[in-house]
């Protein structure tokens, strides 16, 4: 084991900024959508835009980030060990049972995170920021002070960022909870914290495969 | 740790706040103040009227007036008699009817229903003098009462059922002598009390307005912009701009608030985009009848009722009538919430003699719907109630109502439904059965007046929100806040709530089986330690 400094500066700050985004969007956005109250319609839905901003800011970021540094890769799917990994959360961690895949830096995600998180950055994200920069754009005003009204009808682009958002949310919810399911319950949190993480040696792990 | 997360999520929170609360709403709004500046200067008048020669005699008769007036003003007679006010009717066209006449001559409406018949008595509102039968002279143009309109003295005033000549006080020399530009007060006049009374028939139109507050109406306000009528509803060569729906039925010709404010008046241009489907009014008009109530529903069918054979009057807390035996009974409302319509500007009204195809039935009806382009939320007043109609022919009746003297048919003096229908209708040379009843009619008025200030227009929960709001009745179209899908709703919510369950679940069994092999082990260990004890002992 080793301490290892496995999220750079960048990659940390991507995921708290954006954790705290989404959460936040979803307060505002789920208020204005009226299941609570909580700043008011017109501050929710002023809130929501300013932050919908940012987070499609961040994004453009975090996609020249992934493609400059080739972090990508990490999310190229496999099914080596994706039984072994599903099998894992269904049955052996409750038996105590050692992870069936290993952590390095090069490796960060198990074969299950790849495709979960594969699924979230080119399905979930794009369906509900696309829905959402539709919504954002239904009405515009031209050059001439004009309102332009596009021709999609509104109730449908509301149901893909309603749908996004509540997909999002559960994502949230298994996601927090998956962090715990580290070598102790905090490791993986505190990893995305600090960047460091006890790892196996990836020369180890060479040597062992 | 945990620590850290918090500071990360409060920071990203408050530093959004702070965009909102550092910036400042109160920005100069230059348009505003430009349009103020524009509306404080009153236009001051290059004639003095009190010093032409034309004008220093006694007039005998109105008629003499108007000679005088168009001995200098040569051709502008031409001008008022092209217009609706003189003509009581103009070129309309609905949509799938075609062009006709529509006008004050022919429509009818559910308050005191309509003028013919009644001319004597409703020509106090004509811009004419001696109309009392539905024979006027349209061509005689030294009936034009100019004074209505133009006298400045406030002295000027019609008698009261006497076909449009003044009332028998008034000073036709001083009248005549300071006339200028419309003020409130002569469009008020008729405009303030259609109905039989002030506030009647509008609801957003009436004498509060000469002294009101800009609480009442931004624009109109004695300690506001104090504005006339004649600013937003200018004319040209007598033709004035605006116009209201129970008579009228083409998108032209309108006043539109837009006209000074333009299309984008908010700083915000999400409040700017609302306006494509969104009138002006209907943020910025939260309620009417501010000041007195107005009439929302009139129901003829109880009117004929007698004391001792004499007719009589009921009035409620706030002294509106609530029964007259000429009338019926009515319902005032005060501070009233509009309705709300979606309207692209056309509209048809029911003419004398058309066949009633609906109940209620609709003595006007506002076009428009959520899907079409020029369309827009409008708030209206809907005025409601019952009126007398032929139940064989299936249409409105125009009763005779008033009269001088009994035994002229008139309702209002013989209280004779039968009699009176038959004279009415056979005047407006219409068919009568003998057979009549009373049937449910509505009737709508767009609000336009009595804008409140900035501060009182509506907030976005009005109609952003999921139950009774403003707009819980227009249906058809999506409302952020208000509106769901309702299946995604409801398997968003319990899938979510089952993630929750099963997290915890999950959480739970492996804390359990944790805790249980823990002891578990610690056990065995105990019982190799005593066994080890055991052994040293032997």
């Amino acid at each position: 084991m080793n301490k290892v400094y496995i999220y750079s500066g960048f990659e940390r700050f991507w995921h708290w900024t954006q954790a705290s985004l989404i959460i936040f969007l979803a307060l505002t956005g789920f208020e204005v959508h009226g299941s609570f109250e909580i700043f008011g319609f017109e501050k929710a839905a002023q809130f929501h835009r300013i932050a919908s901003w940012m987070l499609i800011g961040l994004i453009v970021f975090a996609i020249f980030w992934h493609f400059t540094t080739g972090e990508w890769r990490q999310y190229i799917p496999t099914t080596n060990k994706l039984k072994d990994q599903v099998l894992y959360y269904l049955v052996g961690i409750f038996r105590g049972e050692p992870h069936p895949t290993s952590k390095t830096k090069l490796r960060k995600l198990n074969p299950l995170q790849r495709l979960v998180y594969l699924f979230f950055k080119l399905l979930l994200i794009p369906l509900t920021v696309s829905s959402g920069i539709l919504y954002l754009l239904y009405k515009t005003i031209d050059q001439n002070n004009i309102v332009v009204i596009e021709n999609y009808p509104l109730e449908s682009i509301a149901f893909w960022h309603t749908l996004g958002a509540i997909l999002l949310m559960i994502f949230l919810v298994i996601h927090v909870y998956m962090t715990t399911t580290g070598e102790t319950p905090t490791s993986n949190i505190n990893a995305m914290l600090t960047g460091y993480e006890d790892l196996d040696d990836e020369e180890e792990n060479k040597n062992k495969s | 740790m945990l620590k850290n997360i918090f500071i990360v999520v409060i920071l990203v929170i408050v530093s959004l706040v702070l965009v909102n609360v550092l910036h400042k709403e109160e920005t100069y709004n230059l348009k505003l103040e430009l349009l103020k500046q524009e509306y404080a200067f009153k236009p001051i008048p290059s004639v003095n009227h009190y010093k032409l020669p034309e004008l220093q005699k006694d007039f005998k008769t109105p008629q003499e007036v108007t000679e005088a007036c168009l001995s200098c003003h040569t051709e502008t007679h031409k001008e008022v008699m092209a217009s609706s006010h003189w003509n009581w009717e103009r070129l309309s066209y609905v949509k799938g009817e075609g062009v006709s006449l529509t006008g004050k001559k022919n429509v009818l409406n559910n308050f005191c229903i309509g003028s013919n018949s009644n001319e004597k008595a409703c020509a106090k509102c004509h811009i004419g003098f001696g109309m009392d039968s539905n024979k006027y002279d349209f061509e005689n143009a030294r009936n034009v009462d100019c004074m209505v309109c133009h006298d400045n003295s406030e002295d000027y005033m019609k008698g009261a059922s006497m076909a449009g000549y003044p009332d028998r006080l008034v000073n036709l020399k001083s009248v005549a002598q300071s006339v200028g530009r419309p003020q409130k007060g002569n469009c008020g006049s008729c405009h303030f009390f259609s109905g039989g009374g002030n506030n009647v028939k509008h609801g957003d139109l009436e004498a509060a307005l000469l002294s009101c507050s800009r609480d009442v109406d931004v624009h109109m306000a004695s300690n506001g912009m104090n504005m006339e009528c004649v600013d937003c509803h200018t004319a040209e060569n007598h033709q004035i701009l605006g116009k209201l729906y129970s008579v009228s039925t083409s998108n032209t010709n309108r006043a539109n608030c837009e006209d000074c404010h333009t299309n984008t008046p908010h700083f915000s241009n999400v409040l700017n985009r609302h306006g494509s489907k969104v009138s002006c009014q209907a943020c910025h008009i939260p309620e009417y009848a501010k000041v007195n109530s107005t009439k929302m529903a009139w129901y003829w069918s109880d009117a004929g009722k007698l004391k001792d054979g004499q007719p009589f009057h009921e009035e409620d807390s706030l002294g509106n009538h609530d029964y007259l035996s000429i009338k019926g009974s009515f319902k005032w409302e005060r501070n009233v919430k509009p309705d709300y319509v979606w309207f692209n500007g056309t509209a048809r009204q029911y003419k004398l003699g058309d066949k009633i195809t609906t109940i209620p039935v609709q003595i006007n009806t506002l076009f428009g719907s959520h899907n079409e382009k020029d369309s827009k939320i409008v708030p209206v007043k809907i005025h409601i109630g019952d009126q007398i109609y032929d139940k064989e022919h299936m249409i409105l009746i125009q009763p005779h109502l008033y009269a001088e003297e009994k035994g002229d048919s008139a309702y209002w003096k013989d209280f004779d439904w039968n009699k009176s229908a038959a004279a009415g209708m056979h005047n407006a040379g219409l068919p009568y059965s003998g057979n009549y009843g009373f049937i449910k009619t509505k009737m709508y008025w767009p609000v336009n007046h009595m804008v409140a200030p900035k501060e009182q227009a509506l907030s976005c929960v009005e109609c952003h929100t999921r139950e009774n709001g403003r707009l819980a009745n227009l249906t058809g179209f999506y409302v952020p806040g208000r509106d769901t899908n309702k299946m995604l709703d409801k398997w968003g919510f319990w899938l979510y709530i089952l993630t929750i369950v099963g997290v915890f679940g999950h959480g739970a069994i492996r804390v359990g089986l944790k805790v249980y092999n823990d002891k578990y082990s610690k056990q065995i260990i105990e019982y190799h330690g005593q066994d080890l004890s055991d052994d040293l002992d032997g």
